[in-house]
């Protein structure tokens, strides 16, 4: 139960963006997310933009475009949706290579396809580049309710535990002559569920006593609070990209 | 991680919508926040935790509805309902929403309004209701509970469901026209389906949990002494 004081999507590095603090970058991604949203779907040149900006911080904070494209799959689904509204879509039609499409919907396709990858490249980079325990901290500092964090520390802790527990449950299963695969560890599974909810329960309960009685309050300790909390520097630097994007799609909503 | 993204993504519903609904959220939110605060003991804080992260899993499976390309997954409202109570557990899902979008890119940022008073606010609530209304109708026993979890676990999936549909006849980017209702349509059998497999695993959770320590069991406080007390314990690895 050492390991693990991060979530699969952390790249260690040193790059500048790992050492920005965690509450510049979260609301520079919310910021460049909304800026995204807000652009007109037919300005496809300020798309071009928001990506070569993506482009940058992915550089500038290591993370290759390989890790990028292959984590950015999650998308899937809605890519699914995406290509079947040309055919559902309202509206005139346009022939496209001897089909007759939605105009309507090959731009919500267009849409859809644009802003959600943004979107998700964005936060895959905010993910990258930032701990678990930075992300609760960086929400500390933006003035999250604290119900909130607690609930999203102990949501990011138990995790671990849940997935320890449903692992020893599962050797525990396999050396007692059960043969788990495929579909037929189903069954096992949803007759074990309750049980694992318990057994993690009880042994999070035990890590949470453990907590109060080093001193805990529903709260991070202060020593984190007090180092590192963004200078004005920071937050200058931090805002670059979300400016640049804010400039695009005002631009882009003034020529539309 | 082979995990796909399952909530409303960016570019979907369009802008002013989205707008709207994160204002509701937020008003929501800020509901709970206050009435949470009052429930939140040392007994609740370690669940609702336990809570958030169960539903965290169980989010992953995912399951992809071919004909429109919408998938659909289980939500975990009822569970956090039942286990933490209405307000807690309207934060728990909203919590896992909020980390899911950005960390994991799974459902867009700018959407959050949308997907929070989906699962967190209209599932939970239905669920809630269906609750407090059931229990107090159906016999204490494990089977009237794993009835009251079965019902209030489906019938929050639906209502979750229908809210998308809502949002998107509001402000979806591309007029679906006659096509509205085909979505209607196959999100609601879609999670019918999904909300059978939700509320058998809530019902078998909730169930287990109940027997062995009904204390931990939120939507049951209210209802003592008569809770479904001296059933032998089964609890531990079977």
């Amino acid at each position: 139960m050492g390991a693990g004081h991060s979530h699969p999507l952390y790249r260690e590095s040193g790059s500048p963006v790992h050492r920005l603090p965690p509450e510049v970058k979260i609301a520079a991604m919310v910021a460049f997310t909304l800026a995204v949203v807000a652009t007109p779907r037919e300005a496809l040149w300020a798309f071009g933009a928001y990506a070569v900006l993506v482009a940058v911080v992915a550089a500038a904070a290591r993370v290759g475009p390989g890790w990028l494209l292959r984590r950015s799959l999650i998308e899937l689904p809605f890519v699914l949706f995406a290509f079947a509204l040309p055919f559902l879509g309202a509206g005139e039609r346009v022939d496209v290579l001897g089909l007759r499409l939605s105009e309507d919907g090959l731009y919500g396709a267009w849409n859809i396809l644009a802003k959600g990858t943004l979107g998700v490249l964005a936060s895959l980079l905010l993910a990258a580049t930032t701990t678990t325990r930075d992300l609760i901290v960086g929400l500390d500092r933006l003035r999250c309710p604290q119900i909130l964090t607690q609930i999203a520390t102990f949501m990011l802790r138990y995790l671990e535990v849940l997935v320890g527990e449903a692992r020893r449950m599962r050797v525990a299963r396999v050396s007692r002559g059960d043969d788990p695969r495929f579909v037929w560890q189903l069954r096992g599974f949803a007759a074990g569920v309750g049980a694992l909810f318990l057994r993690a329960y009880e042994r999070g309960e035990r890590v949470y006593l453990a907590m109060l009685s080093r001193g805990y309050t529903g709260r991070m300790p202060v020593v984190w609070h007090g180092a590192g909390a963004a200078t004005a520097g920071q937050w200058l630097a931090g805002a670059a990209v979300p400016v640049v994007a804010a400039v695009v799609a005002a631009t882009a909503l003034a020529l539309t | 991680m082979e995990t796909l993204a399952m909530h409303i993504s960016n570019g979907i519903i369009n802008g002013p919508v989205a707008a709207v609904f994160a204002a509701i959220a937020l008003a929501a939110l800020a509901v709970c926040v206050l009435r949470g605060r009052q429930d939140l003991d040392d007994r609740l804080a370690p669940m609702a935790g336990l809570v958030a992260a169960f539903i965290f899993a169980v989010q992953m499976l995912n399951f992809p509805i071919f004909t429109a390309g919408v998938s659909g997954h289980l939500l975990g409202g009822a569970l956090a309902a039942l286990l933490v109570g209405p307000w807690v557990g309207a934060l728990c899902v909203a919590v896992v929403l909020v980390v899911q979008a950005l960390v994991f890119g799974d459902g867009g940022v700018a959407m959050l309004g949308l997907n929070i008073t989906n699962m967190a606010v209209l599932g939970t609530a239905a669920a809630y209701l269906l609750i407090a209304a059931l229990l107090r109708v159906l016999p204490r026993t494990p089977a009237g509970l794993a009835v009251t979890a079965f019902v209030s676990a489906l019938v929050s999936v639906v209502v979750a469901a229908m809210g998308f549909v809502v949002q998107y006849q509001l402000g979806g980017t591309t007029d679906l026209g006659g096509n509205l209702a085909g979505l209607a349509g196959t999100m609601a059998v879609s999670h019918l389906l999904i909300g059978i497999g939700e509320g058998l695993i809530t019902a078998t959770t909730v169930v287990t949990v109940a027997k062995v320590r009904p204390d931990l069991v939120y939507a049951l406080r209210a209802l003592k002494p008569a809770a479904p007390a001296p059933v032998p314990a089964v609890g531990g690895v079977r």
